[in-house]
């Protein structure tokens, strides 16, 4: 029997702001335990909450960038349960009247896992999304053999929810969608999305069911995922048990599973207890969002998307589709190769160069773009040294391993090195002349027509340059001489 | 003067004193403490005191500042940075405020000196302060009757000669009922006009804070420190603060004050009637227009003030987990047991029930039908006061129908309690001002009730009410009347 | 309305996290069920024409700047714990 997976994602993005949603306590991490605090976000007696105007601009630009449909009014509500996380014992959160509703994701095929990028199932799939709200994250829980520790640091930084359709159907999707997402967030700055570092945080939930069934299987939630690679391994795994109980003839009950990384399994955390009455109703403390203002203000900040930077790069450097792709995958990335390429002859060697040697020597020294020690400007250099025959490409590699190992200029590296390429045709042509005095037989036969021997002779004088003439030079001097 | 009669002092009088350095805060502090250390064990008004450090402030303070040198008695929902902001619960019983309420930032900066925490029903929860966790209050006009509540204690130090002045907060009427039943004057502020921040929250949409005072003009002064916009508060009204002393003293020609219908009920005491009835023939006499309006849906004002109070304060007091600080019962075998029982042995019992309804009203599958509605039964209020407000510069009324009722008599029954609040409720769901302030006694039994006025005035309108008031106050004895404390007989 | 027979003390107080004894379940069913009553008259209200708001007052659009400043350290903001540990608050162990 064939079955149909369906899953829907419940992602939390933590926002990039400097204060947390409705104190000013700074957001960062790793400081000392509850060092962030104050009254509002320790939930003292007395204690108010005022909205981050930048927080509310950050759901609402992301809103606009996923295509949503931004409500005129919005509004903030209580969502009360106990829980030693929650200094207040509510979550302020957004019930009926959320910031953002629809809009989509639109998943490319890079963004798929690099194993599955050839055989996508539903090119160009767009994810429609239910909606985006905002919300304050709860405290960091320590658990302890006998106890439980909290550090109130992490309590009401500023937290979105997006909450997809149940519309993926494979983990590959899941995972096209988180880091199509992911470099959505990045290029509008509203958060680093890194799932490691916990700023972004996906919860699944996915059925399984037998093809000629309509309704959905019983709905599983997983969690603790830390990584878009894990939720594609969580789910697969989710996907073959489910399969697998369905077709010993068992019956599957609404439950919350957690991932296991290090093991590759789910496991049981809770089955579906007495429903959650969360009591929502709107917060008396706080007043409702009109986003009139908010719009003009975040469609000034509108980043240019992926999809846009594609198509431009094609058509301002002339790049082929798949380097623009790959170039436009990563917003840094992105960004050097526009520098590098900023007043280059041929933008396209540019590309060239990022996306082989650079890319490879980044991930062989297990680097990122960002923390590249080429400098755009100086790949530009090395690029234009090659495009003025000064240095052939390969003495341009040798020079690039010395930048890329000691940061330092490739003019200064080629000076040191003593590579300059000789593309002076006088003492070419006495490296040629000496050439051929010294092998008459590979002379003689280049003239008999064997055109092979001309290799031969230009091997020589490389030698006799010290590897320093332009080969192409040589090759056209050797020829005009012994043709002559 | 001697000394012994500075304690009677209303703040005015004593700032004249102050500033022509007949008298040193110092003194006035001292002179204070022997009056509390007298008398408040008769009354029991006071949940705590912090002479000592308010004795440094006095050192320091500019007499010439608007409050220079007054002690200000503080209800003990206020956060007052390191003392204590117990909310007369058990729950908070070893809780230290760790910051100041903007409240208290401002009168320090108008150089008034927190020295003291009034008692009060638990979290502002009652009509009586028989609900707090801490103690009984008792009336100064007669020790067998309560002081009215929520803020009962500081009604009852104002009363009792045992504060110049004192802040109290109101979510039904907790200011202007106990002022009414003491005999003093308390002022419930138009919503967002006093910032909340640092107070305690019931119900956060009806909170206010507000002063209670001997006279008109000391509330007026108070006023004029507390007052104002506050980042810190999201519903704080960002309106210029007016002179509140200004218009003291401009006679009543031409103010028209509105009577309601509906406020004319079977339960008000008959004394009560009368008094508040010459009250408005002497406000006609002094020139004031009576009008006569309809506020229709007056007879809901008490189920949308419990639908709608419980539910905030079910959300407001879930804080009081033992996790942070507070109660924490001990040796739990569980989270769930943590808190059952911190949350079982913290509150009292009025505090249970009314989370408890809160919580039922919010509940799946009654949202609509109690929260929902009540919600848009207020708005219908709002709209009542909005059409009366264009005919009328304020509604005179009782502020409560029936003066102190004895301790205990009403305890058992939470309904008849909640009812007391018929006058005043409508106020705070409006959003609106008003003023209690002494017109007259009832006797009842040998004993003799202070009765209060209430006048109703539109948002941010609280110059015109302290204008009415006061040519009202000025123009009668009754606020000179003190209880005689002396004859108090020794509570049983 | 609901009927005010549907209050159920005893479940509502497991949802608030109260423990109550036996006495006080059924004594606040009998008064809150009075109060439950009492608000009943609500139900008379014509509301199909009116907007529900959560305050007297409409008011919108209230920010702050993303301004960040200090406020407690680790020790005042434990000041009031009852119980902690290396800066941590703790409490009994709490099952995921």
């Amino acid at each position: 029997m064939s079955y149909i997976t369906t899953i829907g994602l419940e992602v939390h993005v933590q926002l990039k702001t400097r204060s947390k949603m409705f104190c000013a306590c700074p957001v960062e991490f790793g400081a000392e335990p509850n060092s962030h605090t104050c009254p509002t976000c320790l939930g003292l007696p007395g204690a108010l909450p005022v909205m981050n105007h930048e927080a509310v601009r950050m759901t609402v630009i992301t809103g606009l960038m996923l295509g949503c449909d931004i409500a005129p009014t919005s509004k903030f509500d209580r969502k009360n349960y106990f829980y030693p996380d929650m200094p207040k014992n509510y979550q302020i959160s957004q019930y009926d009247m959320p910031l953002c509703e629809n809009g989509s994701v639109p998943l490319h095929d890079l963004a798929y896992p690099k194993d599955a990028q050839k055989t996508i199932a539903t090119p160009d799939k767009e994810v429609h999304l239910v909606r985006i709200h905002l919300e304050e994250d709860v405290a960091k829980s320590f658990h302890f053999e006998s106890s439980t520790g909290i550090d109130f640091n992490r309590a009401g930084t500023p937290l979105m929810e997006i909450v997809t359709q149940p519309a993926i159907n494979s983990p590959e999707e899941a995972f096209a969608f988180l880091t199509s997402l992911k470099q959505l967030l990045i290029y509008g700055a509203v958060s680093d999305a890194d799932m490691e570092k916990g700023q972004l945080r996906c919860d699944c939930n996915v059925s399984v069911r037998p093809e000629a069934q309509a309704e959905l299987g019983a709905k599983i939630e997983i969690k603790n995922m830390n990584s878009i690679s894990g939720v594609r391994r969580a789910l697969a795994y989710e996907i073959q048990r489910q399969t697998g109980a369905l077709e010993r003839g068992e019956k599957l009950r609404q439950e919350t599973r957690g991932w296991d990384d290090a093991i590759g399994e789910t496991f049981l955390m809770r089955t579906k207890e007495s429903a959650h009455d969360y009591r929502y109703f709107p917060d008396p403390d706080l007043v409702p969002v009109k986003s009139e203002m908010l719009l003009e203000e975040a469609r000034a900040r509108i980043p240019e998307l992926p999809r846009a930077k594609r198509t431009r790069f094609v058509e301002q450097y002339q790049v082929s589709s798949y380097d623009a792709d790959v170039l436009a995958d990563d917003l840094e990335l992105a960004r050097y190769f526009e520098t590098a390429a900023n007043g280059a002859k041929k933008p396209k060697n540019v590309a060239n160069w990022i996306l082989n040697d650079l890319q490879s020597a980044l991930s062989s020294a297990s680097k990122t773009i960002s923390d590249c020690p080429i400098p755009p400007e100086a790949l530009d250099e090395l690029v234009n040294l090659i495009e003025s025959g000064k240095i052939s490409g390969k003495q341009a590699k040798e020079v690039f391993a010395e930048m890329f190992a000691s940061g330092k200029p490739a003019t200064k590296i080629v000076k040191e090195k003593g590579i300059e390429q000789l593309s002076d045709t006088g003492e070419i042509e006495a490296f040629c002349d000496q050439a051929i005095t010294a092998n008459p037989k590979p002379a003689a036969d280049f003239k008999a027509g064997n055109a092979a021997s001309l290799n031969f002779l230009k091997g020589q004088v490389m030698k006799l340059s010290k590897g320093k003439a332009n080969p192409q030079l040589a090759g056209e001097i050797l020829e005009r001489k012994l043709k002559g | 003067m001697s000394r012994r009669d500075l304690p009677a002092f209303n703040i005015a009088d004593l700032q004249v004193l102050l500033r022509r350095r007949e008298i040193s805060p110092r003194e006035v502090l001292e002179t204070l403490q022997t009056r509390i250390e007298d008398i408040d064990g008769k009354i029991d008004a006071y949940l705590s005191r912090d002479f000592e450090t308010a004795l440094k402030e006095a050192e320091k303070v500019d007499v010439d500042l608007p409050l220079g040198g007054v002690p200000i008695a503080i209800k003990d929902i206020i956060s007052v940075a390191g003392q204590p902001c117990t909310c007369a619960s058990k729950i908070l019983a070893n809780y230290r405020a760790m910051y100041d309420a903007t409240v208290i930032q401002k009168l320090r900066a108008a150089g008034a000196i927190p020295f003291g925490k009034t008692n009060m029903d638990e979290f502002a929860m009652g009509s009586s302060t028989e609900n707090s966790g801490m103690k009984l209050t008792r009336n100064p006009w007669d020790v067998s009757r309560v002081p009215g509540g929520s803020s009962g204690g500081s009604a009852a130090a104002v009363a009792a000669d045992e504060a110049f002045g004192a802040l109290g907060t109101e979510t039904g009427g907790s200011i202007r009922q106990p002022a009414a039943v003491s005999g003093v004057v308390g002022v419930k502020p138009t919503y967002g006009r006093i910032s909340r921040f640092g107070v305690v929250a019931f119900a956060s949409s009806l909170d206010q804070v507000g002063p209670v005072t001997k006279t008109v003009l000391d509330a007026a002064l108070i006023m004029n420190a507390i007052a104002g916009h506050d980042p810190s508060e999201s519903t704080s009204l960002n309106e210029p603060v007016p002179d509140y002393t200004a218009a003291l003293g401009k006679d009543l020609r031409g103010v028209r004050l509105g009577l309601a219908k509906e406020y004319m009920i079977d339960g008000t005491d008959p004394q009560v009637k009368a008094a508040v009835d010459a009250a408005v023939k002497h406000l006609q006499s002094l020139g004031a227009e009576i009008v006569e309006v309809s506020l229709p849906h007056t007879e809901y004002a008490i189920s949308v003030y419990y639908i709608l109070a419980t539910a905030e304060a079910s959300a407001n007091l879930a804080r009081f987990d033992g996790v942070r600080y507070g109660h924490r019962a001990e040796n739990p075998k569980d989270l769930l047991d943590h808190y059952g029982r911190t949350r079982e042995e913290g509150f009292g019992a009025e505090v249970k029930r009314r989370i408890i309804l809160g919580t039922y009203v919010l509940s799946s599958g009654y949202y609509d039908a109690y929260y929902l509605r009540a919600q848009k039964v207020r708005e219908l209020i709002r709209q009542d006061f909005a059409k009366a407000f264009e005919k009328i510069d304020a509604l005179v009324s009782p502020t409560s129908p029936v003066p102190a009722f004895k301790l205990g008599e009403r305890t058992a029954d939470p309904l008849q309690m909640y009812l007391a609040d018929i006058f005043t409720s409508p106020a705070n769901l409006a959003g609106i001002c008003g003023i209690s302030l002494p017109c007259g006694f009832a006797e009842i039994d040998g004993a003799r009730l202070p009765i209060g006025l209430q006048l109703l005035g539109k948002a941010l309108d609280e110059a015109r009410i302290f204008q009415i008031a006061h040519a009202y106050e000025q123009s009668t004895d009754w606020h000179k009347a003190r209880p005689s404390l002396t004859e108090i007989p020794q509570a049983a | 309305m609901a009927k005010t027979a549907d209050l159920d003390v005893a479940y509502v107080a497991k949802l608030a996290r109260i423990n109550l004894t036996e006495a006080e379940t059924q004594l606040f069913q009998k008064q809150l069920g009075s109060v439950l009553e009492y608000v009943e008259k609500l139900r008379g209200v014509d509301v199909s024409q009116v907007e529900a708001s959560a305050h007297a007052v409409p008011m919108f659009d209230v920010f702050r700047e993303d301004e960040p400043r200090d406020w407690f350290t680790a020790k005042e903001a434990l000041s009031n714990a009852p119980r902690q540990a290396n800066n941590l608050f703790i409490v009994t162990k709490v099952i995921e």
